[in-house]
């Protein structure tokens, strides 16, 4: 095994220009790096895997594509050895391997960047990304100099400038993100796995990775891609694989096959997914923000947000648009400006009073902020709703799951039953909780923060066709995302951030996507 | 051209209420009360008999009251070590009004009373100051015992009014004393509290994520204030107890309750770190431990052999859960 210090200067050395053109043959005749034969996998009440077949290719990137809780994950989760098949094997070169362990799974090459990350709060940026494989010293001590430089040289390479040294709670999700990713690629692996490695991440992030994974392909590394962006897959995979409800439903390259055949592999029908944003006359101005001013991360914000519109807000990872939404929610507290609700100025002091005023926020971090992953499904969702759902204080269940039943039938959520912890959910079918939980408080203003991430597709036609209903109903809406159709199809008007500052608000007939990319990066 | 999705259903729970009852932590707990009882039973041949039963009960009934309040401390996330000594302070002030000639309902008021602002006491510097509540209520616990042995030093207080005796030695009918009573009606109320209420769903969801808890809208601080002060009112009720049962105050009453209180708690099923557990278990656990103590006191066990069962079981009760969950870890299903 060579040691991260020998792979480092290997992977950034090739220049961009030269990577971009190297072909490779048709891998056909290749043999697999790794190959999973048969593999099943059950948990209580659901089969999430059922005798799949998969192969991955040396410089090849294979796309795994499926519906929410079709089972990707939890085919990562095995090829990392977190979980155990039930059945199956795993064969590196050609060999059976058994991964026991994560460690394993490393010894034999194999690195992912998982869905939902694990990474400690307390522990800096550097210690993050080389927990459990540090370089040492010849004494044997962790190399502290060579650790942080490392972690810094991976950072550029993502075009990222967070310091190493600074402690993982000071980021913000995105970069925390940013920090899985340079963590997955320390490791000196011939296999990589990235499952959802773009959700919440905005163009810009997009391109630099991909950049990498460029780098990788040219250096015969075998990249399994999961993600339920159609362009990015497009862009970037050779192969394909579709999973549908556990099983293998169909694979083979990529070239020559639409979006439309993919789609109908994974759900069985065709999906248009047409914003379904419909213009409507806006009304008179609902909230109104003005000068709104953060300590450190966003200064003299104002924006007008009126009754029936849906208000955008892009940005880089960074920029600042969720601190802005978490202020208004009296998450933090801001350091100057005023708020006018309906033409009254009012302070709101804590998520509490916003609720009680009618804004409500769906968190970008679904299992920290949005959802108790340990209580079930439908307490979830009841959750800020229970004064609705109880009578004199006193729980009726049956109310909770009517709630909770009502939202997962509009979302098409996946689950073994409605009292399953949310946290057995797959990530796509956790958001969908998370957003019906919201959605369930009847708000006057609805701010929402990456909404749709790690949403597959039919069920993001769904929340986009509810959210346009909300709107035409006459509630308010803002809506950060970083994913730039979904901003370009919804929105009335787009607020653009860089580094805390506005970069203009941009009406909708004035919207594409290169004024958007351009605003946000502040290249002319 | 798109055709109709299948529909899928997602029933409200998997499997039926039965299965769910059998695999849990309490129906085990029952079934090793049972077991206990039968031990109890062929070991000594005093032990089946309704009155010497009655007279078992007052090894947890006092504790247990507490203990319910603490249990719905410990699923908020917190805890309260102060208890024992809460009960203490309460204790020497009534032993004082006593002396005074403050008579019973005075006395009640009083025991109450103290216990109330104690509780407060270490609400405010827990969820008011955002302090950590372990070490907050060391703090107040050799504070709050402090005091007492400030005001008696190593005399006692006693001279209680004889209708005082009335809550820890009086009987409601037939062998059914009042604390016995006391303890089956507030498990009732502590129950409905935390499984039928709004309240009690908000401590769940602080208890496993106080993030999220705040993000929904739940006022985290206010619902901690109110569990602190819960628990000082059970603990005031179980000095009024505990005294009229002894008759007597000295400054070391009660001393070592919050190990047994805490054990009972995590012995019911209830997470040490929060977020879980049930009031029946809770009762169970009452019972186990009342049992096994009023068996080892059958067959002479001393007190010190008692108290090292105490700390074994808390630590058994508390790693099981650790050690269950590594063995799971690769397999969830
Ligand atoms: N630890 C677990 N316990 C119980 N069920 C689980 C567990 N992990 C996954 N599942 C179930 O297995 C199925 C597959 O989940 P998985 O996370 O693999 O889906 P996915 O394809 O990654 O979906 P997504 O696109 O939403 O991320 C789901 O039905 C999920 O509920
Ligand atoms: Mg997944």
């Amino acid at each position: 095994m060579t040691s991260p210090a020998d792979f480092l200067p290997g992977i950034f050395s090739l220049p961009v220009y030269l990577m971009n053109q190297i072909t490779l043959p048709e891998p056909m005749s290749e043999t697999p790096l790794l190959e999973m034969r048969g593999i099943s996998k059950s948990f209580p009440g659901v089969k999430a895997l059922n005798d799949v077949n998969i192969a991955l290719f040396p410089g090849r990137v294979t796309a795994l594509i499926g519906e929410n809780g079709a089972g990707k994950s939890t085919l990562v989760k095995i090829l990392t050895g977190i979980y155990e098949s039930d059945e199956g094997e795993v064969q590196v070169d050609g060999k059976p391997v058994v991964f026991a362990n994560a460690q394993d799974a490393i010894d034999f090459g194999v690195t992912a960047i998982h869905q939902e990350t694990v990474l400690f709060d307390e522990l800096s940026v550097a210690e993050n990304i080389f927990l459990g494989h540090a370089p040492k010293t010849r004494l044997g001590m962790v190399d502290w100099k060579a650790v942080n430089a490392r972690a810094l040289a991976l950072l550029h390479s993502l075009e990222s400038n967070i310091d190493p040294r600074v402690r993982l709670k000071d980021l913000s999700i995105a970069q925390r993100h940013l920090v899985a990713i340079a963590r997955a690629l320390s490791v000196d692996a011939r296999i990589v796995i990235m499952d959802e490695p773009t959700a919440a991440l905005s163009r810009k992030e997009v391109d630099d990775l991909f950049q990498i994974v460029k780098r990788l392909k040219a250096q015969g590394k075998a990249i399994l891609f999961i993600s339920h962006k159609f362009d990015e897959v497009y862009e970037i995979a050779d192969h394909y694989a579709v999973f549908r409800d556990g099983k293998a439903v169909g694979s083979g390259a990529l070239a020559g096959v639409g979006q439309d055949e993919i789609v109908k592999l994974m759900v069985g029908r065709s999906i248009e997914h047409a914003f379904p944003k419909v213009d409507i006359p806006l009304g008179e101005t609902v909230l109104s923000v003005e000068n709104y001013t953060h300590p450190t991360e966003f200064r003299d914000i104002s924006f007008a947000l009126r009754k029936g519109e849906i208000f955008g807000i892009y940005g880089l990872v960074g920029a600042g648009r969720s601190e802005i939404c978490q202020s208004l929610f009296g998450v933090t507290k801001p350091s100057g400006g005023t708020l006018q609700l309906d033409g009254n100025e009012i302070v709101i002091g804590s998520p509490s009073d916003a609720i009680k005023a009618g804004i409500v926020y769906v968190p970008e971090e679904r299992g920290r902020h949005g959802a108790v992953l340990q209580l079930p499904i439908y307490q979830n969702i009841s959750l800020p709703s229970l004064t609705r759902t109880s009578r004199s204080g006193f729980l009726r269940a049956a109310e909770e799951f009517a709630l909770a039943r009502k939202y997962a039938e509009r979302f098409d959520l996946r689950a073994a039953a409605l009292s399953v912890p949310v946290g057995t959910l797959s990530g796509g079918n956790q958001q969908k909780v998370v957003i019906g939980k919201w959605l369930a408080t009847q708000p006057k203003i609805l701010i929402l923060d990456e909404p749709t991430k790690g949403i597959d597709i039919g069920s993001k036609a769904a929340v986009h066709a509810f959210i346009s209903e909300l709107a035409g109903e006459g509630l308010s809406i803002i809506m950060v995302s970083s994913e730039l159709p979904e901003v370009l199809g919804m929105s009335d008007r787009v607020l653009v951030m860089r580094e805390g500052l506005s970069a203009g608000i941009f009406e909708r007939s004035h919207l594409n996507a290169e004024i958007l990319v351009r605003a946000a990066t502040g290249n002319a | 051209m798109s055709a109709i999705p299948e529909k899928r259903l997602i029933p409200d729970r998997l499997g039926t209420s039965a299965t769910r009852l059998f695999g849990s932590w309490e129906a085990l707990l029952f079934a090793v009360a049972v077991l206990i009882f039968i031990a109890n039973s062929l070991a000594s041949p005093y032990f089946l008999n309704a009155w010497n039963l009655s007279d078992a009960t007052f090894n947890f009934t006092e504790k247990a009251m507490v203990a319910f309040a603490m249990a719905l401390l410990i699923i908020s996330g917190e805890i309260d070590l102060s208890v024992a000594a809460i009960i203490a302070l309460a204790s020497t002030a009534m032993g004082a009004a006593a002396q005074a000639g403050i008579g019973t309902p005075g006395l009640v008021a009083i025991g109450i009373g103290v216990g109330v602002g104690c509780g407060v006491v270490n609400g405010i510097l827990v969820a008011g100051l955002r302090l950590p509540s372990i070490v907050v209520t060391i703090g107040t616990m050799s504070l709050f015992r402090g005091i007492a042995y400030i005001v008696l030093g190593d005399k006692a207080y006693g001279g209680y009014p004889a209708s005082f005796a009335y809550f820890g030695q009086g009987y409601v009918f037939w062998v059914f004393s009042f604390e016995f009573v006391l303890f089956a009606v507030l498990a009732i109320v502590f129950a409905v509290l935390l499984h039928a209420t709004n309240f009690g769903r908000r401590v769940y969801a602080i208890g496993n994520n106080e993030f999220a808890a705040r993000f929904s809208g739940i006022r985290v601080e206010r619902i901690k204030f109110t569990l602190f002060l819960l628990t000082g009112l059970m603990s005031g009720i179980a000095a009024v107890c505990l005294t009229s049962r002894l008759g007597s105050t000295r400054p070391s009453i009660a001393q070592g309750w919050e190990l047994e209180i805490v054990t009972m708690v995590v012995l019911g099923g209830v997470s040490i770190l929060g977020g879980a557990g049930t009031i029946g278990g809770v009762v169970i656990a009452a019972f186990v431990m009342g049992l096994v103590t009023f068996g080892l006191g059958l067959l002479n066990v001393p007190g010190i052999v008692m108290s090292i069962f105490i700390g074994l079981l808390l630590i058994v009760t508390i790693t099981l859960p650790v050690i269950i969950r590594q063995f799971r870890h690769r397999k969830p299903a």
